[in-house]
Parts: C-alpha cells; structure tokens; sequence
C-alpha cells in the first residue's frame, strides 16, 4: 500500500469539500437512528451471547476432564476454541468499546469487564479505542498496522530480514494475544533506551501485564490439566490448541480489516486538522468487510462489518448488519470503493500482501514462472550484497519498474 | 482500656478461602459468580435479586408485583422500601418502592404496589409491561418511615395516592398492635383508591376508621379540613407519605400547632426548590467530563454520558448514589445548600439530588 496521499489516482479526488461533509451528516444519522432504537431486544441478544458462551466453555472443560480419551480431546478442544473466540470477538472486544455500556449494567460494561487475553483491559481499551480508532490506517500513528514489526508499506525502506517477515506473520497469528499486550505495552519504544525502560508507568504497566499473563496461564496450563487428573497432559494439550485456534482466527479477521489489498493508508500530516466528514472518509476507505454466513458474522464479533464498525465503534455489534446496506448506498453514490469480499479471499489478499511486501519493491510484479529462476538470482544477489550496493541495485530496479 | 487479640480465622474459613482461590484461579479473568449465575441468580452469596411471580392489577394504573427474593434477602421492616433495578427497554433502572407484604406470608415472597405516573418510565414499565418470571436486581429494604417499638395508642395516618402503600405494609402488620387508629386517604375517584377493598372492609370489620376523600369531586385536603375530619390529631402520632404539596402543607400546619415532633412523613420525589449554578463535571477514575446545567442532577447529567453510576431512590433519600466531591461545588437542588470541597476532602454527596455549581471533580 501507498499511502492515499501519494497515489497517482486519488480515490477522493472527484468530491467535493461540501460531499465529504454530505456524508459526515448523512452517516451521523445513521448512527442516531440506531442509538435511539437501541432497546430490550438488543440487551437480550448480548445477555443470550454471554450465556451461550459460558455454557460451551463449562461443557467443553467438562467434556476435558476426559481429554485422554481423543473424541473427548477433540470435542473439548472445538468447543473451547469455539467458547474462547466469542469471548475474545463478539464478547470482549465490543463490550471494551462500550457498545453495551447504555445498559448501565455494571456486569456487562466497559469500565468493569476483563476478558480471557493476555494484555489487560484496561491497557487495551487504551491503544485500541483511543489510538486504533481515532488514528486508523495513519503510517506512523496507528500500530496497528503493524509497521512496528513488519513492512507494510511500499515506501517501508526494505531490508533483507524482511524476507523472514511471512514467518514472523505467521508466529505472530499463533501468539497473537501475547503480540497485542507487547503493543500495547509498545515494548519495542519502550525497551530501547534505559530512562524508558525504568518509567514507572511502563513498569507497572509491564508488570499488569505479567500479572495477567500468569493468572492466564495458570488457568490453562496448570490448574484445568490438575483438575482433569489422569488426563493432565491431553488437557493442557487442548488448551493450548484453543488458545492457538483463537489467536490464529483473531489475527486472521484483523488482517482482514485493514491489511488487504485495496485498502487505504494515509499520511500523517493528511489528518492536521481533520473534519468529522473527513475522518468518516478515512474509516470507510481504510477498512474492509468480510462477507459470509450470520454464524461467521458473529465468530468475527462483527468485525466482518469492519467499515461499520470503524465508522460507528461503539455501536452495539449486532446492528451493524442492519446498517450495512444504508452504509454502503452512500459509498456508492459518491463513487467510493465499498472493500468486501469472502473470508478466503480477504485472507489471502492480507497474506499476499505481506508476502509482496516482505520482497523488494516491484519483485513480485515482475517476476513470471519464466523469470523465476533469474528473479531469484537477484534476490540472493540483493540480500547478500553490502548495503550500499544493495541500494544501489534497488534504486536501479525501481526506475526499471517505473520505466516499464 | 481493653484490646482484642485478632483472631485467627477458623480452620473452615480458611479452607474455604483455599478452595474460592483455587476456584477463581479456573474462571479467571471471570469470578465463579459469573458462572453461577448463569444457572442460579437466586443463590445465596449472589448479588441480591428477586424473581417477580405474579402482578396483580389493583386500579386501572396501579399494580402489585410479587416478587420472590435472592436467598441474600433480609426480612422488611413494615413501612420501609426497597430499591429495585428493572431493566426498561435494556436500561438498567433503579427506583425505590415500599414494601407492602405481610410478613407472615409463607411462601418468602415479598410485595410491592407501584403505580403508574405520567411519564413515568420505571412506574408504567412496572405496571403495563413487566411479565412473570422476570429477573429484577434488589437491595436490602431500608428506610425510617416506620412504626417505633412501643406503638403509639393513637395513630394517624394521612396518604395519597400511592403514599399509600408504606402505611398499607404496616397495616397489614401491626394493625392489631395498634390502638386507635384514624387513616385519611386522598385519591382522585373511589375506584382510583389503592387497595380500596381492602382498606373498606378494614374499616368495616372495625379494625380502624377510614377517611376516603376524592379530590376529584372534593378537592385537595387542607390541614384545616383535616383538623375538623379528626378533631384530636394532636393527640396523635401523625405518618404521612404522599406529594410534596400536601407534605409541605401538613408541616407547616404541625409545626404551627408546634407539635412538629409528632408528624412523620415519607417523600417519593425530591422537591426541587432551586438550582445550581451548572459547570463541568469531572469524574476522574472513568475519564468522563460532562457539562451539566444547573438544573440538572449530577446523576442524570453522568448517565445520559454514558457513565455508570450508583443510584438508588433519585429522591435524595436512600444514599445509593453518594459519591466523593473531591474538588468544587454543588447545590442541592431541594434546599439550595451549596456543598464545597477542597482538594482531598472528599465530600460524599448525593449525585441524585445535587446539581453542579461550578467546576466539580467526582471521584468515580
């Protein structure tokens, strides 16, 4: 991705100032109407959600209790997995957002919930809702995108680790919980430098985080496998499996939010100053929705409706499938891309990107199954030459690139 | 002086703390409670709630709810309310009603009449659309608004409307207890009387002398009407529940005879005689500044931002919404007095019946 501001074909080019405040008003409507029908039967689904979910994970853990023998493995792992998805997704995560907070119901609130994740609420609720949100796809301001750790962007200076960065992505899935709490916790920023690491607040922050992570742990890999006696170790394998399961599935519908192809980023500088319109803008060009089955609606949390989500966060999640349709009709009477496509396409539009990204500008365009063979030659050459003439050959193959 | 040793928690205490920190190290980051309540909201150690049973109509907009308590319940003083949390189109709402069940009931149940107001959110839930076997969240009864041990041989008891119903709950109980008693109830029409049988044949079995008086076609009791209807109030012990109006009337009128001190009354809505002078709120543990006009309580300016906050009666009489002022000023709203805090004074006041006049920073 380039970001929006220096693409050569500007998406928002053909609007007007008074269109991208059109829009602004019309969305903020949308929003009202949903706000004031807000009622019984929206509390309900949520309360039925919570219900449902502890049930499946009471009976998967029970059903573990046998895990030595493997159907009982097996059942008690899908469950759990299962149970620990809609606790992350359609539970956790818009509960922290305050979707559910009009309810004013001090067991299902955004100042009182805690969710089965290794970094704490409270720090999450920080990087996510304030950070995430109000800067969503800004290169340099929202971590999310993950520039931290990965090249995410073509004008990202390549280097050779990069190469390694579809592994890195792929641990990352499997660790995930663990990846949010060190973000949160920005440990890259923050272990640099001794004064930032000896930070108090870092440190007790750190130290929230540790907590967590032990009491977490403790749970899934130490108290559950003792409950379970005889089946101790198949326990602990199948928690580790749900755990790893959730992660992988989290990580997978996050990338499906912001990271495939097609979807905008933009500058730092662009948001100085920024109208309420204009901040709708970003959020509906820099998400993407997943489409598919209402049973994978709600394992995604609703996070399949990204666009509706990042345009109205705190919006109870069960009525973004509502709104969809209004969203998108204002999309496509200003000529703007509405970014949807099935789950396997979005995944493999993220991981395709991360794959472009991890090789050197223009590679991965101009290499055919012709080429292959020299394509790679160069790329060895590339990544063992000394940097200096590393950036010269880059130099070098980009205006090829551009000539071409 | 003396000093106590501290003593060692019993064996059995401390192998429960063991067993409930094994338990919470499985359900983690949820509490065992949070499971068991899916299966057993009525458990003993829940939060209290209840489970309404039956309603039962008892005028055109007045109804009784039975609702069958948590096992955490405490038994009523007759005369006291009890606050209730109904969730009204998914919005967790709290008011306070009197009990009015006789405590005698076998079946642990307990009762409370609500009528309906105009506009009343909570009160028309209860009375149109509240079904059986809903779950209701609930507090402990409370409240002054009751009989003293050694009964008075001479009561008095002057209602309206649903002020009413705390006297009603001590009838039921004490009636016999007590020697002579004269009730004056004020109600639109006869059929708008709560608990209008039952109270007739009261009266009619002898058990006390009744006043029924309908302002539709009498109009509003004045305390001088009400000296001539009961020529030995003085003599009286005087309870008293129903609109501010009429309360505010009765005061003025004992206390002009000077016998203040033998009037009880019971409010069910603040009365509002002033405003503040409005001013940012700020509660700092959940980060939210509201700007909230001086006519307005602390605590609806809070909730309609969004902030969760205790609440109770929202008549300044329960304490459930007392929250520390840390810093500035606000203005009761039923007598004007302004209360102010210094940093760390940490001034409790009631959110529910006092507006901001200036700046306030709210330990919430």
């Amino acid at each position: 991705m380039t970001a929006l501001q220096k693409k050569s074909e500007n998406p928002v080019a053909h609007l007007s100032a008074q269109d991208v405040e059109d829009i602004g008003r019309r969305l903020d409507a949308i929003r009202q109407e949903v706000a004031d029908s807000r009622g019984a039967a929206d509390a309900a689904y949520i309360r039925k959600v919570i219900d449902v979910q502890r049930k499946i994970e009471l009976a998967s853990r029970a059903v573990l209790l046998l895990s030595k023998f493997p159907p009982a493995w097996f059942v008690g792992t899908a469950g759990l997995s299962v149970a620990k998805i809609l606790e992350n997704m359609e539970i956790g995560h818009n509960i922290l957002h305050g979707q559910w907070d009009w309810m004013r119901d001090p067991k299902i609130h955004s100042t009182t919930w805690e969710w089965d994740m290794a970094s704490p609420a409270e720090q999450w609720k920080h990087s996510h809702n304030e950070l995430h949100h109000t800067y969503t796809n800004v290169i340099g301001k929202d971590n999310d995108l993950g520039y931290g750790i990965m090249r995410v962007d073509e004008d990202q200076k390549w280097i050779p680790l990069y190469l390694l960065q579809p592994l890195w992505n792929f641990v990352n899935a499997c660790f995930f919980e663990y990846g949010i709490a060190a973000y949160d916790l920005e440990l890259g920023k923050n272990l640099a430098t001794p004064e930032r690491r000896a930070d108090p607040g870092f440190r007790a922050r750190g130290k929230a985080v540790l907590r967590k992570i032990r009491k977490q742990a403790t749970k899934d890999y130490v108290v559950h496998p003792l409950l379970s006696g005889p089946s101790f170790l198949p326990t602990l394998t199948a928690n580790f499996v749900a755990n790893v399961v959730r992660n992988v599935w989290s990580h997978s519908v996050i990338m499906c939010g912001h990271f495939p192809e097609g979807v905008e980023t933009y500058e730092k500088t662009s948001i100085e100053g920024e109208t309420r319109g204009e901040w709708y803008l970003r959020q509906m060009l820099g998400s993407a929705n997943i489409s598919g089955s209402k049973a994978m609606h709600v394992m995604t949390g609703n996070l399949s409706h990204q666009v509706e989500h990042h345009l109205f966060p705190d919006l109870p999640s069960n009525r973004y499938a509502e709104i969809a349709p209004k969203v998108r009709a204002i999309f496509d009477e200003y000529g703007l891309r509405y970014h949807t496509a099935s789950l396997p396409r979005q995944v493999g539009s993220a991981w395709h990107k991360v794959f472009r990204l991890s090789l050197p500008n223009g590679w991965m365009a101009a290499t055919t199954p012709k080429n292959a063979p020299q394509q790679v030659a160069k790329l060895v050459q590339l990544t063992t030459a000394k940097p200096k003439v590393r950036r010269a050959m880059q130099r070098e193959w980009e205006q090829a690139a551009t000539a071409a | 002086m003396t000093t106590s040793v501290p003593r060692r928690p019993g064996l059995r205490a401390r192998l429960g703390d063991r067993v409930l920190s094994l338990v919470e190290a499985a359900t983690t980051p949820l509490l065992p409670t949070d499971y068991l309540d899916v299966f057993a909201p009525l458990r003993s150690g829940a939060d209290l709630r209840g489970r309404v049973v039956e309603i039962r109509p008892e005028t055109a907009d007045a109804a009784t709810l039975v609702i069958r308590p948590g096992r955490g319940w405490r038994e009523h003083t007759p005369g006291q309310y009890v606050r209730l949390g109904v969730d009204v189109d998914g919005v967790r709402q709290w008011r306070a009603y009197s009990v009015t069940s006789d405590r005698t009931r076998t079946d642990g149940c307990l009762t409370v009449t609500v009528k309906a107001i105009p506009d009343g959110v909570v009160s028309n839930h209860l009375v149109r659309e509240m079904r059986p076997g809903t779950v209701v969240q609930l507090d402990r009864a409370t409240g002054d608004f009751t009989l003293p041990q050694e009964r008075p041989e001479k009561a008095l008891f002057v209602t309206a409307g649903s002020g009413i119903t705390p006297v009603m709950g001590m009838l039921r109980n004490h009636l016999d207890e007590l020697g002579d008693v004269v009730l004056v109830h004020s109600a639109p029409r006869r059929e708008d009387v709560v608990f209008g049988a039952e109270l007739r044949e009261l009266a009619a079995a002898g058990g006390l002398r009744l006043v029924e008086r309908h302002t539709g076609t009498d109009g509003l009791l004045k305390p001088a009407e009400l000296a001539e209807l009961v020529p030995d109030l003085a003599e009286r012990t005087t309870w008293a529940c129903g609109p501010v109006g009429m309360l505010e009337a009765l005061e003025e009128h004992w206390a002009a005879e000077g016998i203040a001190e033998r009037l009880v009354t019971e409010r069910f809505r603040p009365r509002v005689l002033v405003t503040g002078e409005g001013g940012t709120v700020t509660f700092g543990k959940t980060g939210t500044t509201v700007e909230a006009d001086g006519a307005t309580p602390i605590l609806d300016a809070a909730e309609a931002a969004g902030v969760l906050m205790p609440s109770g009666c929202r008549m300044g009489i329960c304490y459930g919404c007392v929250l520390p002022l840390r810093e500035g000023a606000v203005r009761d709203l039923r007598n004007g007095e302004l209360t102010t805090a210094a940093p760390g004074d940490g001034v409790l006041v009631q959110t529910c019946v006092s507006a901001a006049a200036g700046p306030c920073d709210i330990d919430h």
